[in-house]
């Protein structure tokens, strides 16, 4: 498209109205837009057409996930454990999975179909990723039927149990007014060492 | 424990008249000091030429001076973050080679002709735009901090990792020229009921993080440059998001994309990460003000005081993703007695901030501690203040006062103190 023609269609398109505007940039293509749009919201906006069952999902998880995050989800060495913790949210050591803890399914969607399988990403397709959502719901016991079939039709009405303990920021109320005095003499009368971090040997030196 | 030493005037001619008693002076040498009577290599030969070193490198001397990781921290270096050598630096600039790196999915090594920033969304127009466009935009300057949100996180347990570039490193300080956001957003035209921003990186993990629009329109920037040359690889090359004062996870780096929406994505770096377990099995979410912070780097325990008693330079960093810091408190006690810290350097919102405690040291053991207070009134807490109310699981936004026991000899180590 000639550099005149370009500047023609952005005025058709209303450009110049706005005195502000620089009218640098061009329009994206709508197959552009595709390319890179493929985020999901909990709501399901921007869920592609598809499906997929968690049996399938688990063949895939087998071959394409189950060597960092084993085959059931429960996590190889320090890799993420995908299922299981339930209830553990306040013990002393609490698993954070997408069953313990998630509160959207959409992000499992999304972050697997964006950034999975590590070290290949943008790899899935869009049944897979469906079939592999299915399979984590299943290993999380959130269902019980190994033929689910997840779509972009059912997909909304999954909803995950630790959805309702998450809540918004509230330092401002609960923090920040206790935190304002500033001591400067006398301020206790004495001190002690309660613990150490030497003896622990976890720190980097630096002739490593 | 330690004095400060009187300053000016008349301190000045008092210590003028001490010196000519000799008290100053009373230290004389066993022989001569070579480093003087010897002719160096140096003071004899030529050195290296103007066309031996194009980008320049530090002095061999000082090749200790290096962004380090905790290889058991994470699993694969690919997904883990290195550390800044804080206690390395003075002032308040992080040269470029160590600002500290988080990466998801490695290091996006873009061909800048291949990256294209998209706009999409609740817009009046879904645009693309080349770096060589998005040099015609107007463009500013700003220094700004960038803390890990995770940045102490590894301490809340209590003390673990005996190093200030362990427990304080995932920060730096540069200054950014970039494009104001809302630049940008106005040649899209932002449709009626547009309120969140998605940014997201080009990078294996395409990273995304949800944003509102009022904060993006307020300060946020599309860099392209820190500390005037080009941004870092590592660093987001070549453009990346700058959300001044907020959590360093926001700042997506390798910067594609903004989507405009109407809520929020909870994408998995807001939803399963970065968010905080409270210890009633809660959760805040959200959490994007970094608050304010400060720590001693020197010394510390990879910076032991080396020089015996007398006197010393106490120093180190303090910021508030919430302003400015007019002013540090320093005890050298464990916090019976406090002293106001010399704040030098420049003070602007967002940024580190230097300050130091220039004081004659006794040789006796040290409890030392700094604590900031920020332009909105808010004092550091202790750690045991955010334990009180956060428990110890909640892995972020770890801004309690940190301690460092100095032994007799000047060693340093990291304590908790009743």
């Amino acid at each position: 498209m000639s550099r005149f023609l370009s500047v023609l269609i952005l005025s058709l398109l209303g450009f110049s109205a706005h005195a502000q505007q620089l009218g640098l940039g061009r329009v994206a293509l709508p197959e552009e837009v595709a390319a890179w749009n493929t985020d999901i919201r909990p709501d399901g906006q921007g869920l592609p057409v598809g499906s997929g069952n968690a049996l399938d999902g688990e063949e895939i998880f087998a071959e394409k996930c189950a060597a960092c995050h084993g085959d059931f989800g429960e996590g190889v060495d320090r890799w993420p454990a995908l299922a299981g913790g339930d209830g553990s949210l306040t013990d002393e050591r609490p698993l954070k999975t997408l069953g313990s803890y998630w509160p959207y399914l959409s992000t499992a969607w999304d972050y697997i179909y964006r950034a999975m399988p590590y070290g290949d990403a943008a790899s899935l397709e869009v049944d897979e990723t469906y079939a592999i959502v299915a399979y984590l719901l299943f290993v999380n016991d959130i269902v019980s039927d190994e033929e689910f079939t997840l779509s972009n039709v059912n997909f909304s009405e999954i909803t995950l149990q630790n959805e309702p303990n998450f809540r918004l920021d509230d330092r401002a109320t609960v923090e920040y007014p206790a935190f304002t005095e500033a001591c400067m003499t006398d301020c206790k009368a004495s001190v002690e060492i309660t613990v150490y971090a030497t003896g622990k040997d976890v720190t980097p030196t630096e002739d490593d | 424990m330690a004095d400060k030493p009187k300053t000016g005037r008349r301190a000045f001619l008092k210590g003028g008249l001490a010196a000519a008693g000799g008290l100053a002076a009373s230290k004389a040498a066993a022989a001569p000091d070579t480093a003087i009577t010897k002719v160096q290599p140096w003071r004899k030969e030529l050195g290296p030429g103007v066309d031996e070193s194009g980008y320049g490198l530090p002095s061999p001397f000082e090749s200790k001076v290096q962004r380090r990781n905790v290889p058991w921290l994470t699993v694969d270096t690919k997904t883990s973050i290195n550390f800044t050598p804080i206690h390395h630096l003075d002032g308040t600039i992080t040269p470029n080679g160590l600002c500290f790196e988080r990466h998801h999915s490695g290091v996006a090594e873009i061909d800048p002709a291949q990256h294209r920033l998209m706009v999409n969304g609740m817009v009046e127009r879904e645009l693309v735009f080349t770096l060589e466009d998005l040099m015609r935009f107007p463009r500013e300057n700003h220094v700004y901090f960038m803390e890990c949100t995770a940045n102490s996180g590894m301490e809340w347990r209590g003390p673990q990792l005996n190093g200030v570039q362990f427990t304080h490193g995932m920060i730096h300080n540069v200054q950014y020229t970039g494009i104001p956001l809302r630049l940008i957003l106005e040649e899209a035209g932002l449709k009626p009921g547009a309120s969140w921003l998605l940014a997201e990186g080009a990078d294996a993990a395409a990273m995304t993080r949800s944003i509102p629009l009022d904060k993006i329109l307020d300060d946020c920037l599309v860099a392209f440059r820190q500390n005037g040359e080009a941004l870092r690889p590592e660093n987001g090359y070549p453009l990346r998001l700058v959300v001044p004062g907020w959590e360093g996870n926001m700042w997506i780096k390798w910067l594609r994309r903004l989507e405009i929406g109407d809520k929020p994505w909870h994408a998995r770096e807001e939803s399963s990460k970065y968010t905080d377990l409270m210890p009633d099995g809660t959760a805040r979410r959200f959490t994007w003000a970094m608050d304010a912070k400060s720590v001693i780097t020197n010394p510390s325990p990879q910076a032991p005081i080396t020089h015996g008693p007398g006197p010393m330079i106490l120093t180190g960093l303090a910021w508030s993703g919430r302003g400015t810091i007019p002013r540090v408190d320093i005890t050298l006690d464990g916090g019976k007695n406090w002293h106001k810290a010399r704040m030098d350097g420049p003070s602007t919102p967002f940024a580190l901030h230097r300050f130091y405690y220039d004081f004659n040291w006794d040789g006796g053991e040290m409890l030392l501690q700094s604590r900031a207070t920020d332009s909105t009134g808010y004092v550091q807490p202790t750690k045991d203040a955010l334990r009180t109310i956060r428990g110890v699981n909640s892995v972020y936004h770890n801004n309690g006062i940190q301690t460092w026991f100095v032994n007799e000899l000047g060693e340093a180590e990291n304590v908790e103190i009743s």
